[in-house]
């Protein structure tokens, strides 16, 4: 178990390496003058020339780049072109709205999903099923933007229950954390809770059929600990795969509802920057999510073993 | 020439009757104490660059006014006024004598010194292309004593106050020689300065938000405030400013009580602030802003003077800036370079703009005069930018009506602004037009203008050549009073439509919303904190 | 524990490939409506030039945000265009999007897919970098390719092809890594076979049933992306239509005209449903096999 945690961080380690090339490479190639940006719309070109040269926007590409990776080995991340502030300051800043953001939307999607599937399964091909389904479907038809101005328009505008946008760090008063943080949580969680209550729903199906389940029903064990407790603990990995396969699509949802709901994340950050061509920031944020991406499925693949006895390493 | 409605026209719009009653009080944003009155403000850029010196944007510009302190500055007349010092200028016109008022104190507690000011400013003339034309005459500048800066210059410049009192694009902040002594290419990394408010720097947050507290010892001028000049009297412990990037989520935010203030809402959501209680919807900024094109002068087709008339015909003004605001009580007709409402306001020649019988027609015989051989125009055109999406896709179908043929070729704001200052042909990357906008007070004046540079490739992007303009422009120079001046203005007016250095699409207001808890906001092109209240 | 990698489904593929009808049964309702659904709205958006009543482009100051009327059915937007007639052109374009999207990544990950299952030696590199593209943020990475390549029609849907592809070489790589023990393979392999007769003849063939299936699930995705790009500012210009731009750019009159997000949003959210419910039919009518091998 142990040797195989430690083979699969290491085979992180080329991909990291490729992700980190690959996006220096991206970057330089794209048009863009972050010096034009920091100074603005009536510089001369001889001032912007002075500025990339102090930024070392001029220097070769290589140069750049053993720089950029030698920063990065001593744990410095840099320096924000634009803001001139430090990257790692940033990130740590921004990271904070995010992460809650994303664990809420995930306990949500959990909490609601994982009964809607089990229910849906359990009274397969009847009107129940079809109601989950046909939601779940609705979930990840619409685009995520116009899902945020429709609880906008009907929570916070028609309703007034909780505030259109902001955040509010929860250790600054944790129930105008949950007000704000409420709706753009349930945002996300729409297409989240579609897709895990579906596979919910599938794995389900498929245990629900073998025979030991037959035999747990007729020995007269009760439904619901036949379905959370047998079942559910079979059908649990590729709901778990799902969480983590599903953390891609979150960080892409988290880019628009930072936005609609104003939230100061790391996906309007990264989103920012990238707009801005802000090197450092583009690059660590990228490296950085690509770590997490990595991380979680490595945890993931890890956790399988608890849930699955028959899967050993 | 048809009558258009003049500034004076324009309406100031208030929508919202004062209700009584409260909202239903939603969480606030920030955490608030009883005794402090914090104002929260949706800005219309987040600010990122904290260096007031070394850019042009209006963000950080307006951050200037919030923490610095400037020498003299411009009332709502165009008149400079004595604002951190009082002047005296010889009789030859050539030496002019600053000395500092009383009282006048940096946030760190040190007091302003004669030597402050002198290292501020040349760090200004380096950068600031108004404050190269001083510096190209200046003799010397020096720190007299203390409290007195003698400047003294090679040849009189008689718009000296006038430059050194502007409001944009880079007025010159009063910083700690200190901090004064940066090199001009690289940015600030101390924020202090002597104006009526401090920068909370561990509140900072680069394009989110950042926290300003009324600074106790700042000493207010006597008279009252007019635009930048006056006195500076802060009534409210606390401003923060935040942006949103969803321009419906700041007006919702505004009309449920969560923000205090919008510096900028488009004309299109006014009705959603109409039922607003507690509104109010105005114009701070009687100035507004021009929307311009710029050719490019060094290939075809608009290196063709009389192609570049045909493209001004085949525009339409009313066109262009109805489908940016929609509602006419925000946009004016106009065909005045220097500004509608401005002293140097004159509309000789801007007919083919501003008048819309026949335009496209005229344009296409035009076209044919002048034997246009099809040459595409490629069109830049930002796809992020809010302000900017529309002009390029109106002006696109008015020239295609026209005759023009027309590549629009969509990019974000960074890479039209990088491809812009590519002087290759167009078929290596370079491009033929571009739209952008500024506010009146930038291009209110021959030598603020930067479209108005005819140096050829020193000249802003576009690099016409065109040494008349230039020689105009020192004739401004010279000029001894303010007919003289004006006379001028003229001329260069006349000739820029002729020539069309660039296109002029007229002017727009773009409104401020505010709270009705807020009162005694100042009118002005730049949206200051001073002056106002805060109730409940 | 490879495999189990290999049966990891894109987040997207999973999300919609489970709406699906019984083992065996036989064509329901669902199906059968979606395809009709999709054949009117493909068929509207094809002949859109035929009847629409205005230019796409057309635009008029004076008329912009106009109400549903009978000159324009439903309004105008801010520039004064005809919404009815942007819709279905914009339905096109989108719909090229989706379809160019997913054959392109099919194509381009099929090939790799080929190489990285039949040459040992090419495989872990191969595979190490398809595993850099997917642990960087599809959108992210859309976005940076669009301003790299300018948001013209054909970048953006290179775009949003790239991230596509990893999952498909992944796709073709475990269905060649099992086909390639098949015994006529191995007998074609003996008998000295060339190398691409026996890619193209042997394992090909084995691929073209998921990939069908595939292709409609990123048909699909491509054409939701294409609205977030838009959205964030790194979509298609106005002046090319799409289901996406258009709602992109109603956004800010959600509360004041809606229909300018509710009609492009309907078609397309009817659009993605369809070709997902036939991308389950067609899975479960092509590889009976495939549900089992990836649940």
């Amino acid at each position: 178990m142990l040797s195989y945690i430690l083979k699969r961080v290491l085979a992180t380690v080329p991909v990291m390496i490729i992700v980190a090339v690959f996006v220096f490479l991206l970057l330089r190639l794209t048009p863009g003058d972050p010096a034009a940006i920091l100074a603005g719309d009536a510089a001369t070109p001889a001032q912007l020339e002075r500025i990339r040269d102090r930024l070392g926007l001029n220097d070769p590409l290589h140069i750049q780049f053993f720089t950029w990776v030698f920063q990065m080995l001593k744990g410095d991340l840099g320096t924000s072109l634009i803001s001139n502030t430090d990257v790692g300051g940033m990130i740590v800043s921004r990271l904070g709205p995010t992460i809650n953001i994303a664990l809420m939307t995930i306990v949500i999607s959990v909490a609601l999903a994982v009964p809607m599937g089990v229910i849906a399964a359990w009274r397969h091909r009847t009107w129940v099923d079809f109601a989950v389904m046909s939601f779940s479907v609705l979930g990840f038809s619409i685009p995520v933007f116009v899902i945020g101005y429709i609880f906008i328009q009907i929570f916070a505008i028609e309703l007034r229950w909780f505030p259109v946008q902001g955040y509010t760090a929860p250790s600054a008063g944790l129930w105008d954390f949950f007000s704000q943080a409420i709706l753009p949580s349930l945002t996300l969680a729409t297409i989240y809770v579609a897709l895990i209550a579906r596979m919910t729903r599938a794995s389900m199906l498929e245990v629900l059929g073998e025979d030991y389940i037959r035999t747990a029903r007729a020995k007269g064990v009760r439904e619901n600990v036949v379905l959370f407790r047998h079942a559910l603990r079979n059908a649990a990995v590729p709901i778990l795969t799902i969480i983590g396969t599903g953390f891609a699509l979150l960080i892409s949802g988290v880019v628009v509802t930072e936005s609609v709901f104003n939230i100061p994340g790391i996906g309007r950050l990264t989103v920012d920057a990238i707009l801005a061509r802000d090197y450092p920031v583009i690059q660590a944020m990228i490296l950085l999510t690509a770590g997490i991406y990595v991380l979680v499925n490595l945890i993931i693949d890890v956790s399988y073993s608890f849930f699955d006895p028959r899967i050993r390493y | 020439m048809s009558f258009k409605p003049r500034m004076g026209t324009f309406r100031n719009t208030s929508v919202a009757a004062v209700m009584a009653g409260a909202t239903l009080a939603a969480p606030m944003a920030f955490a608030q104490d009883d005794e402090t009155t914090t104002l929260t403000a949706v800005m219309h850029s987040g600010l990122r660059v904290l260096d007031p010196i070394i850019t042009t944007a209006h963000i950080t510009r307006d951050h200037g006014y919030m923490i610095y302190d400037v020498l003299t500055a411009v009332d709502e007349n165009f008149e400079p006024q004595p604002q951190m010092a009082s002047w005296e200028v010889s009789d030859d016109d050539l030496t002019y004598t600053f000395t500092l008022r009383d009282g006048l104190m940096f946030h760190d507690g040190s007091p302003v010194t004669a030597e402050d000011v002198v290292a501020s400013l040349e760090r200004w003339g380096q950068i600031d292309s108004g404050g190269q034309l001083i510096f190209d005459r200046t003799e010397s500048l020096e720190a007299t004593d203390e409290k007195t800066v003698t400047w003294t210059l090679s040849e009189p410049f008689p718009p000296l106050l006038t430059v050194i009192s502007k409001q944009s694009a880079v007025p010159p902040f009063i910083m700690p020689a200190s901090v004064a002594a940066t090199s001009p290419d690289e940015t600030i990394t101390e924020y202090i300065g002597s104006g009526p408010f401090v920068f909370e720097e561990d509140e900072y947050e680069p394009g989110v938000s950042v926290t300003y507290s009324k600074f106790e010892d700042y000493v207010p001028r006597d008279e009252p405030a007019s635009w930048m000049a006056g006195g500076k009297v802060v009534n409210v412990d606390e401003v923060v400013w935040t942006t949103m990037p969803d321009a419906v989520t700041a007006v919702n935010a505004l009309s449920n009580g969560e923000v205090d203030y919008i510096e900028q809402v488009q004309i299109d959501l006014l009705p959603i602030l109409e039922n607003a209680p507690d509104v109010v919807v105005e114009t701070r900024d009687d100035l507004g802003y021009v929307a311009i094109g710029r050719p490019n002068f060094l290939y075809p087709p608009f290196d063709n003077k009389e192609l570049r008339q045909a493209a001004l015909t085949a525009l339409d003004q009313e066109n262009m800036l109805a489908t940016m605001q929609g509602n006419p009580d925000y946009y004016n007709v106009c065909g005045a370079i220097f500004g509608c409402a401005t002293p140097l306001a004159d509309e000789s020649g801007s007919d083919p703009v501003t008048s819309d019988d026949e335009g496209p027609e005229q344009a296409r015989a035009m076209l044919e005069e002048a034997g246009y051989d099809g040459t595409p125009i490629v069109l830049m055109a930002p796809t992020d930018v809010i302000s900017l999406v529309n002009q390029p896709v109106v002006a696109a179908q008015a020239l295609r009506e026209a005759g023009f043929e027309v590549e629009l070729q969509s990019m974000d704001w960074q890479s039209l602004v990088q491809r812009r200052a590519q002087q290759s042909p167009v078929s290596e990357g370079g491009w033929n037009l571009f739209f952008t906008n500024w506010m009146v007070p930038e291009v209110s004046d021959p030598l603020i203008n930067v479209m108005l540079n005819g140096r050829g490739d020193d000249a802003w992007f576009g690099w016409p050549t065109d040494p008349e303009l230039e020689e105009m422009r020192e004739e401004f120079i010279a000029a001894e009073d303010e007919a003289a001046r004006k006379e001028v203005a003229v001329r260069i007016q006349e000739h820029v439509m002729d020539n069309v250095n660039y296109m002029h699409m007229g002017e727009y207001l773009i409104p401020q919303a505010r709270s009705t808890a807020i009162e005694g906001m100042l009118p002005s092109p730049v949206p200051v904190f001073w002056n106002l209240t805060k109730g409940e | 524990m490879a495999d189990m990698q290999d049966s990891r489904r894109s987040a997207f593929q999973t999300m919609t490939g489970l709406l699906s009808l019984p083992r065996g049964a036989r064509l329901g309702a669902g199906p059968t409506i979606a395809a009709f659904l999709l054949v009117v709205i493909v068929a509207a958006s094809l002949l859109a030039p035929l009847y629409v009543p205005y230019d796409p482009l057309t635009m008029d100051a004076m008329a912009r945000l106009s109400p549903a009327s009978a000159e324009h059915w439903l309004g105008t937007d801010q520039y004064g265009r005809d919404t009815f007639s942007r819709v279905m052109y914009g339905g096109r374009v989108s719909l090229l999007i989706g379809v160019g999207a997913s054959l392109v990544s099919v194509a381009i990950g099929l090939c790799i897919g080929l190489i990285a299952g039949f040459f040992r030696k090419l495989d872990g590199p191969i595979m190490r970098v398809m595993d850099s593209l997917m642990a960087i943020p599809a959108i992210l990475l859309a976005i940076a390719l669009v301003a790299l390549n300018g948001p013209s029609l054909g970048s953006v849907i290179i775009a949003i092809t790239i991230p596509e592809v990893p999952r498909v070489v992944r796709l073709v790589r475990s269905v060649v890594l099992s086909a390639r023990e098949e015994p006529y393979v191995e007998a074609a392999t003996a008998l000295g076979s060339s190398m691409p007769k026996i890619l193209i003849q042997h394992l090909m063939p084995n691929t073209l049933a998921p990939l069908i299936v595939q292709g409609t699930y990123i048909c699909a995705s491509a054409i939701l992306i294409e609205a977030i790009l838009s959205f964030l500012g790194a979509g298609v210009s106005t002046e090319i239509p799409t289901w996406g731009n258009i709602m992109a750019e109603g956004r800010n009159y959600f509360q004041i005209k809606p229909g300018l997000i509710f009609w492009p949003g309907l078609l397309l959210s009817l659009c993605i449903l369809s070709i997902n419910l036939l991308g389950d039919t067609a899975r479960d009518l092509l590889d009976p096999r495939m549900k089992k091998r990836e649940g």
